[in-house]
């Protein structure tokens, strides 16, 4: 078990950063920083005994060796920019490396005219102190990630903040895109996403480590507010380096009528931790979230999902899948709560795992909290192989086994790919996913 | 004070106080460990049994790990953080004389026996008033024919002092004190229970049953039972159908060991109908050796808080594992049962299926564990769990943990959650039936497929259990 004896790195440039904190003009970010940290302090490291931890290794869990890196070099941040395209015509692009900005986001004049706003957060905190006020980091964590949260809103500093006003429909998606670069790197990218009335925007978040085996921590967090009728869509792509821990908090709450998207994807670092939790609380939201991973290795990839109703007559969906190979693990750990007044609701939740390796692990643990009795909800999770008969037909046809094998779960992954509405965003995804299969 | 006059002392031996939701027991017990817990209590239940040493030390190494384990609250209801163990009596005995007569039942058990249409003479027998003498004698004539195929059927004190060479290599074996803090309990202060051998080869035709030894034994809180079933045997257990309403205790904690060996059959049906103040924290394990199957079929309609897990460790090439559940909680009752099947061997296979249905304020939980480890093939697993919410606050949970490893091993996880639909509802009430009845017929539809494989006397008395408590649920 792991005790914070040792608060080497991380922890003390946290702490001297808030001691010489810059924001002192904006109290109340200072504030929030300060309640960041007491909180991380207050709270205990999670142990393998703590139900919200069930299956992870909380044992390995360490904050040691690790403290936020200096800028980066104006030729690494040229390169690092130059990769960030995946997108070819964004509405924006903003690229931070070790947690430093080094692509400010442009916008055009029609969308700044329409009242868009998407700047990074230190400039948000000065143009919009209420805006911000109103929606930064109001949910903790409640999957069990309380303490590494609190660790993030004490460092809170890099990320951006996407504002669409009411009735502006954006079509090209938003692209942020954060790597680490620099050995023992502790990034903490923020994202904050506020929909206004029928407002339609779509964000692609790249979560990149430089090197493919580059080694960091990365705590992240997002937090999407919709108004009435909003429509939202996401990607987030983890691709930490292969030596990464990383954890990710999300936080969405569905207001009436709004049609929310996600899709949550990962193929990178050394353990992976995500926390999504889903409020809807507007009738007639429609929530949909969806995850997907290529596990390789001795990766661990830790999915912890909450979809709570406390509005009546919503509905929100979820589907996971998990392809493991090598010595792979994977945990998805899903709850639905309806709430007693919650009537009419349709939830679902599904957690498909493919082991391609007989050392592949995959736990399922989807959970239903039903307080309301006119409800539709339900769960199915499955964890098996690739189908016998399948591999036949295509070996028939001269196909070698692993191309056969890699096909059938390529096909498997493909109906989560499917979800991304941008094509550039489904092809850039289906590539790092692809690329897990020849690593091995 | 074993002399004062008889009425009386029947009478006042069981004080039922409803609004307190407790019994009160007249201290006139010939053996009795008094109230609380402790080493000496735990000796003393152990010298009136005149256990060997061995079986002392157990007790008392159980003990201790039970004074070491927390209270599971972390994952489970902190309903359970209400028992207070030092309120409890571990041990009651009145010797062999039967001391309870029919005019003492409440008139509330008695009523439900008369609407569950069960005969006079049975119905004394399952209120637990039947002379010990006539019970006795039933169970003579059945033990004689058993006696020829060579089965043992006793209580857990006979059968380890007479049948060491059997029991003794399995007691504690497939639930260690250890497992969690109510088996630790139970293994510290158990007594009474069944002891079960069935030799090579015998299929026992008729279904052992449990409440022939709760009567002669006067049946305690903390029963132990263990089966074990030879090579190629078969046999079926059933036990506490329409346990005894006025039986209650604060706490029911047993622990029930089920060992299949190669080629064997084991089925092991529960009807559980305490009253709604007792505690029912019972841990449920059978292990299966190679091709032997294990089946639990569980029912659980009474009590405050159930919270009972029935397992199988499925140790043997081509074993099975089966859990088939109904639960049905009521205002007031939480049923938190499920089921575990851990995989230990290749081609193995494990099927669940758990229906629930919520009434009132009434709260069934699903927990089930299923768990292939990697060195394992061709293992396979089935979940399925249904659940039917009645009312407009009935709350139902499902909490599952799969955990797969290995190669061409498959699980497949389905829950549901559903209400009567009101067309349902209105078709029926169409056709002259009461929405009561409607809504009952609905329910006993839910679980009718799983009712079916209850032996029949006792699918027929489920029914009428279900129909008694979806009474007054609507409208």
């Amino acid at each position: 078990m792991s005790t914070l004896t040792a608060p080497a790195g991380v922890l003390d440039v946290v702490l001297q950063s808030l001691e010489t904190t810059q924001f002192r003009a904006q109290d109340w970010f200072a504030v929030l920083r300060q309640q960041g940290w007491h909180t991380f302090q207050s709270l205990p490291m999670p142990t393998r005994d703590d139900e919200k931890w069930r299956f992870s290794d909380a044992r390995s869990l360490s904050l040691d060796g690790y403290a936020p890196a200096p800028e980066p070099t104006e030729a690494l941040a040229a390169a690092l920019i130059a990769r960030s395209h995946f997108v070819a015509r964004p509405a924006s692009l903003i690229v931070h490396v070790d947690g430093h900005c080094v692509l400010r986001p442009a916008l055009s004049p029609e969308l700044t005219a329409q009242g868009v706003r998407f700047e990074t957060l230190t400039d948000a905190v000065r143009h919009h102190p209420a805006l911000l006020q109103e929606h930064l980091l109001k949910h903790a964590a409640g999957l069990g990630g309380a303490k590494f949260l609190a660790l993030h809103q004490a460092w809170l500093r890099a990320g951006y903040v996407l504002f669409v006003p009411k009735g502006v429909e954006i079509r090209q998606p938003f692209v942020s895109v954060n790597w680490t670069s620099t050995d023992g790197a502790a990034v903490f990218p923020h994202a904050l996403i506020i929909a206004g009335e029928h407002a339609t925007v779509s964000i692609q978040d790249y979560h990149l480590g430089a090197t493919a085996d580059a080694r960091a921590l990365a705590i992240s967090a997002c937090d999407i507010h919709t108004g009435t009728g909003a429509k939202v869509s996401r990607l987030a792509v983890q691709g930490w380096g292969s030596r990464t821990q990383s954890f990710q908090v999300d936080n969405t709450c569905g207001g009436r009528d709004a049609l929310i998207t996600s899709v949550n994807a990962a193929v990178g670092s050394r353990r992976a931790r995500l926390e999504n939790t889903v409020r809807i609380d507007g009738p007639g939201a429609d929530v949909r979230l969806y995850g997907i991973s290529v596990a390789t290795g001795e990766q661990e990839f830790d999915q912890r999902t909450l979809q709570i109703h406390t509005a009546g007559q919503a509905k929100s969906d979820l589907l996971f899948k998990n392809a493991l190979l090598g010595k792979a693990r994977t945990i998805f750990s899903g709850l639905i709560k309806v709430a007693p007044d919650a009537q009419r609701t349709d939830a679902y939740q599904t957690n498909r795992n493919l082991l391609l390796s007989p050392d592949a692990e995959a736990d399922s643990l989807p959970g239903l909290e039903i307080e309301a009795n006119d409800v539709k909800c339900s769960h199915g999770a499955t964890t098996g192989q690739v189908d016998e008969n399948e591999l036949f037909y295509l070996r028939a046809r001269g196909i070698p086994l692993e191309a056969a094998q890699e096909l059938l779960a390529q096909g498997f992954l493909e109906e989560v790919i499917a979800k991304v509405e941008d094509e550039e965003g489904a092809e850039a995804l289906r590539g790092m996913l692809s690329a897990k299969f020849h690593q091995v | 004070m074993a002399e004062i006059d008889e009425n009386l002392a029947q009478r006042e031996a069981i004080e039922v106080d409803r609004s307190k939701g407790d019994f009160k027991y007249e201290e006139s017990y010939a053996f009795d460990a008094g109230v609380g817990l402790s080493a000496s209590v735990v000796d003393y239940i152990s010298k009136v049994k005149d256990e060997e040493p061995w079986i002392r030390e157990f007790r008392q190494k159980s003990l201790k790990i039970f004074e070491g384990l927390p209270m599971p609250t972390h994952w489970a209801t902190t309903d359970l953080d209400n028992i207070k163990f030092d309120k409890i009596r571990y041990y009651l005995a009145k010797g062999q004389k039967a001391v309870r007569t029919w005019e003492e039942v409440p008139d509330d058990v008695k009523k439900t026996f008369e609407r569950l249409g069960i005969p006079e003479s049975e119905r004394k027998f399952l209120a637990g008033v039947e002379a010990q003498f006539d019970s006795e004698a039933v169970y003579s004539r059945m033990k004689e024919e058993l006696e020829k195929l060579g089965v043992i059927f006793c209580g857990p004190t006979d059968g380890l002092r007479d049948h060491p060479e059997i029991f003794r290599k399995w007691f504690g074996k497939v639930i260690p004190a250890g497992d969690n803090k109510f088996a630790a309990l139970n293994s510290a202060v158990f007594s009474g229970g069944s002891f079960i051998y069935i030799p090579k080869g015998v299929k026992v035709a008729q279904p052992l049953q449990a409440y022939f030894r709760i009567n002669a034994e006067n049946f305690g809180q903390f029963e132990r039972t263990l089966i074990i079933a030879d090579e190629g045997s078969e046999v079926t257990y059933m036990e506490g159908c329409t346990a005894p309403k006025f039986e209650t205790a604060t706490l029911h904690s047993a622990v029930v060991e089920l060992v299949a060996l190669k080629g064997a059959k084991i089925q092991y049906v529960t009807v559980q109908n305490w009253s709604a103040n007792v505690f029912n924290l019972v841990t449920k394990r059978g292990v299966a050796e190679e091709g032997a199957e294990v089946r639990w079929i569980d029912c659980n309609i009474g009590s405050r808080l159930t919270m009972k897990y029935p397992g199988v460790v499925l140790r043997g090439k081509g074993a099975r594992g089966e859990v088939l559940s109904i639960a049905l909680a009521n205002d007031g009752q939480h049923q938190d049962t499920g089921a575990k099947m851990i995989h230990a061997a290749d081609d193995t296979t494990s099927n669940i299926i758990a229906k629930s249905i919520s009434v009132g304020s009434g709260r069934s939980t699903y927990r089930g564990l299923v768990h292939i480890p990697k060195t394992l093939k061709n293992c396979r697993n089935n979940t399925e769990c249904d659940a039917l919410l009645i009312n407009e606050h009935s709350r139902t949970d499902t909490y599952p943990a799969i955990s797969v490893r290995g190669q061409k091993n498959s699980v497949q996880h389905e829950a549901s959650v559903s209400k009567v639909s009101a067309e349902q509802i209105f078709y029926m009430m169409q056709r002259g039936l009461s929405e009561g009845e409607a809504m009952s017929l609905a329910v006993n539809g839910f679980v009718n497929d799983l009712v079916k494989e209850f032996p029949m006397e006792y699918s027929v008395e489920l029914k009428r259990l279900i129909e008694l408590q979806m009474e007054g649920s609507v409208g």
